[in-house]
Order: structure tokens, then sequence, then C-alpha cells
């Protein structure tokens, strides 16, 4: 399979009143079509700058980032983003936020309403169509972010703390429903986590980021020989708390 | 919801609460009864001068006749230009609001001269109002306009400002532009500010509406108190003090309902 995202050492600096920051330096990694990435590294070393970055919504400060072979430029239409938080516009139907995204981009039109219908259907929401987002549940909340991001067909979808402000269980139950969707829908994801459990429960790769100015450490390929992934239970495979103890490592304090 | 799934002790709390309400408004009304009584015996039996401190019943024939003193037309008055200054408040607060937000350069150079101006005494600019747009009905509306402006102004712009970071990011990373932004996240998001604001605006309106007419003193329900006094006929002004109360009530639940309409 081909690489879909290219990242080639890039660099961040930020510039602030009290002096610059070098949050991440020289990263680089690729990730090929349908793969599930997590990220995990120290708080504060530069997660989300390197989400924001490959968005577009924050400018590099040196190195190149490709999809599909083609190199990014500001907002990119091929990626979706999904924030800590869900996000929903409170005043608006389910349908109508799901159709946001479409809207902004000019987008909505019988064919993505269509489309919009069947992601709604598959995945259980479409009888909540016309509630408001306060009538529904965290979980189900998250779900229709999610749904809002996958409507305008990115190719690339980029996770940042997604699950983290549900409560546990909420979370585990969330993270195999979206991970079902992300592999139904043969979604690229990067997922940037606190998390190591939820980390090596969905991903295929986890590249471990070190502290700040952040490198990559090391990244390692998850694999639990199951027929199909199911992220609640590989955590009961003796292979989870290897992986687990590996990351544990090292994530060290120190390093 | 069925009969007979309410418990018993869920009759007993709601019956309470219902006594409870009924308790409080029957004090209320009996406060209010009380005192008019109480006013009026006391004129009756001259412990209080009812030339310097009117009657309820004094009250209640100057209100009979409403022809007598123009009473319905300075009402009307008093209405009109209170709602046209108020509207003119609401829209042209708004606006600039949404132009201090657009430019976050006009709102950093605008900033201490809104903090200033809201600090000043409106009513001090009177006299200047008077002059540069002359005694009549455009002078009050001005004034009304001066007092509620800046004040909206700053409300609402502190709204739109303080609009949740997570949804201006959510908008951004689908690439929304600034338009977009104002109009389908900072707009709506701000929808109980902008209430909020008009409830506060309405009575501001009436402050300004009723000192431009004490100083304009040709027509209103202020021009009425001011007259009433100088003559030294109480009833009147003691009439129009009330009926300015019920009129600032009415308006005052009209943009509650306003509100209640536009949230639903
Ligand atoms: N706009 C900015 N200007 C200056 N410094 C910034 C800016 N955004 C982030 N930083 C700094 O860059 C570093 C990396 O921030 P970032 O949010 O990417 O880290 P993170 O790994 O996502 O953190 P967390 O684990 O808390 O989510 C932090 O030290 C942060 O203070
Ligand atoms: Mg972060």
């Amino acid at each position: 399979m081909e690489d879909i995202l290219t990242i080639q050492k890039v660099t961040k600096t930020y510039q602030a009143k009290n002096g610059e920051l070098e949050a991440i330096r020289d990263v680089s990694f690729s990730v090929k079509k349908g793969e599930f990435i997590s990220i995990i590294g120290p708080s504060g070393c530069g997660k989300s700058t390197l989400l924001s970055i490959i968005a577009g919504l924050e400018e590099k400060t040196a190195g190149d980032i490709w999809i599909e072979e083609e190199p990014i430029q500001g907002i990119s239409e091929k990626i979706g983003y999904m924030l800590q938080k869900d996000s929903l516009l409170e005043w608006r139907t389910i349908y109508d936020n799901v159709l946001f995204g479409l809207e902004i981009r000019g987008k909505k039109n019988k064919k993505s309403k269509a489309y919009v219908d069947t992601l709604l259907k598959k995945y259980h929401l479409y009888e909540f169509k016309d509630k408001l987002p306060s009538q529904l549940s965290g979980g189900m909340r998250q779900r229709v972010a999610l749904i809002r991001t996958l409507a305008v067909k990115p190719k690339i979808l980029l996770l940042d703390e997604a699950f983290s402000a549900l409560d546990y269980q909420t979370r585990l139950m969330v993270t195999k429903d979206v991970y079902d969707i992300l592999k139904n829908e043969n979604m690229t994801t990067l997922m940037v986590t606190h998390d190591i459990s939820e980390a090596i429960s969905m991903a295929d790769k986890v590249v471990v980021l070190s502290n700040r100015p952040t490198t990559v450490k090391k990244i390692y390929d998850i694999d639990f020989e199951m027929e199909k992934r199911d992220p609640l239970n590989c955590r009961k495979s003796h292979k989870f708390s290897q992986y687990f103890d590996c990351l544990w490592k090292e994530l060290d304090v120190h390093g | 919801m069925d009969k007979k799934a309410i418990s018993k002790d869920r009759m007993i709390y709601l019956r309470k609460q219902k006594i409870n309400k009924i308790a409080i408004l029957t004090v209320q009304i009996l406060i209010v009864i009380g005192f008019i009584a109480l006013w009026e015996i006391l004129a009756n039996l001259g412990i209080i001068d009812s030339f310097i401190a009117s009657q309820p019943s004094r009250i209640v024939k100057t209100f009979m006749n409403l022809s007598e003193n123009d009473l319905l037309t300075h009402v009307g008055i008093t209405c009109f230009e209170t709602i046209i200054g108020f509207g003119l408040g609401a829209l042209l607060g708004v606006l600039i609001a949404i132009i201090l937000w657009w430019s976050n350069f006009l709102s950093k150079v605008a900033d201490p001269f809104l903090v200033v101006l809201n600090s000043l005494p409106k009513i001090a600019l009177g006299p200047v109002i008077i002059i540069w747009v002359g005694a009549g009905m455009g002078a009050i509306i001005v004034m009304a306009l001066a007092i509620s402006l800046i004040v909206t102004v700053l409300e609402i712009l502190n709204g739109f400002l303080n609009t949740d970071k997570e949804l201006l990011k959510m908008a951004k990373t689908f690439n929304a532009n600034k338009m977009q932004v104002l109009t389908k996240i900072v707009i709506p998001a701000n929808i109980s500010t902008f209430i909020n604001s008009l409830k506060v605006n309405i009575g501001l309106s009436l402050v300004g509406v009723i000192s431009g007419e004490f100083l304009v003193s040709k027509a209103g329900l202020g021009y009425l108190i001011v007259y009433g006094g100088q003559v030294f006929q109480l009833d009147l002004v003691m009439t129009s003090v009330i009926i300015l109360s019920i009129v600032a009530a009415i308006m005052y639940q009209g943009v509650v309902i306003l509100g209640k309409i536009v949230q639903k």
C-alpha cells in the first residue's frame, strides 16, 4: 500500500512575547491508507501543534507535508479534524449540525445530504436527527461530531483527545463505535491521546513523541493477530499488557 | 401524566408549594392595598397635606379625566420616542459591535474611548444635544440613544468576544470565512446576550426619554411631570408617575416575550 500522508522534518517554533518556543523539531513519519495511528507523548510536548499543522490551522516553520503526493497548503479539504469537545451547535438540530461542514464549504446538495442520511442511518442516529444536542448523551454527541466530520468526505481524519471529555464507560463504548465506523469507511486516522490503553486498543501503529522540542522517539507496530480487531476485546490479550509496559517505559517522565 | 402515578408525598409537596405561592401573592397585594388605604385615610384626616402629597382618590379622578390633560397624547408621545430610541439603540449597538468584532485593530483603538463614554453621565450632554438637534422630539430620541447605545455596544461586543473558542476552532477546521463565523456561530451563540441587553436597554431608553422631556419641556409624560410640579398640581405628577411605571412594566414584558419567541 502506498503512503497517503508523509510528514518530513516538520519543525515548529512559536513566536511569543517572552521569546521563542521550539515545540517540534524534525518530526518525520508516514501513514498508509486506512491505517490507524495513535500519537502519544508527554503533556505539553506538541501533539496538538502537530495535528494543527497537518490540518493547516497552524503554519509550520520548516519541513514538508504531502497528502497523496501533493504538498499541503493552508486548510485542506482532504483533512477532517475532530477536537476534544464535540462543539455541537446547541441551537441547531442534530441534522443541521451534521450538515454544518458541508454548508460552510458550500457543498450542501442532494447528493451530499443523501450521503449524510446513509451515515446517520448506518450509525443509528437517524431517528435523533430532529433532536437538539442537549437531548443527547455525551457518547452520542461525540458520534454526531464524528459524522459531521465524515460528511465532508475527508481522506484523513485527525482526532485530538476526542474522547477525553467522556466518562470512562461511555468512552470505552464510543471508542469501539468510532473504531468500527472508521474501519468500515476505510478511513486513515491520526489520533492524539493521553491514554496509553486507548492508543494501543485502536492503533495499527503508535508514534511515541519525546519531550520538547519534540521528536519522534519510537514507532511501535501493534498487532494482536486477531481476525477482526475489537478495541474492547483486545485489551484482554496478553500482548496488550506487553505493549502497555513498553509504551509506559518509553513515556518515562525523564525521557 | 396518569393521575395514579402521582404519589401521596408528591401531592403533599405540590400542595405545599402552591400554598406558599398563594401566600406570597396575597401578602404582596395586601401591602399595596394597605399602602393606598393608609395614604387615602391619612390624607382625609388631614395628617398629610393632599395638596403636596396628592391622594389616591384624586389620582383616580385625574385618571378618569384623561381628555382634560390630553393624557393619552402625552403617553403616546413618550411611548413613541422610547420605542424609536430603543430600536435605534439596539440596531446601531449591534452594528457597531459587529464592526468592532470584525476588526481587532478598531476595537483596540476604540476601547479607551468606549470606557470613558460609558462612565460619562450622558444627561450632562442634554443642553448640548438640544442646541445641536433642536428642542424637539429629535433631541429626546438622541438623548435616549446616548444613554443606551454605549452600554449596548460594550455588552454585545463582550458577548461576541467571549464566544466559545472551541466552536470557532471547529468552524475553522471546515475553513469557514469570517462572515460565516459571524452569521453561523457568533450571532446565534449570542442571542441570549442580545436579549439581556435589550432588557437593560428598554429601561435606559425610558430614562433618556423622560430626562429629554424634562429638558425640552414640550410634550410627553416627562413634560407633564415637570409641568405638574411647576404649577403645584401634584395629582397630575403622581398620575403621570404611575402611568409611567405601568408603561415601563409593559415594555419590559414586551421584551421578555420577544426573547421567549426568539429563543424558541
Ligand atoms: N499559539 C501558541 N503560541 C505560543 N506557544 C504555544 C502556542 N500553542 C501552543 N504553544 C506551546 O507549545 C507547546 C506545545 O503545545 P501543544 O498544545 O501542542 O502540546 P500538547 O502535547 O498538545 O499538550 P497537551 O498534552 O496538554 O494536550 C506548549 O508548551 C504550549 O505552551
Ligand atoms: Mg493537546
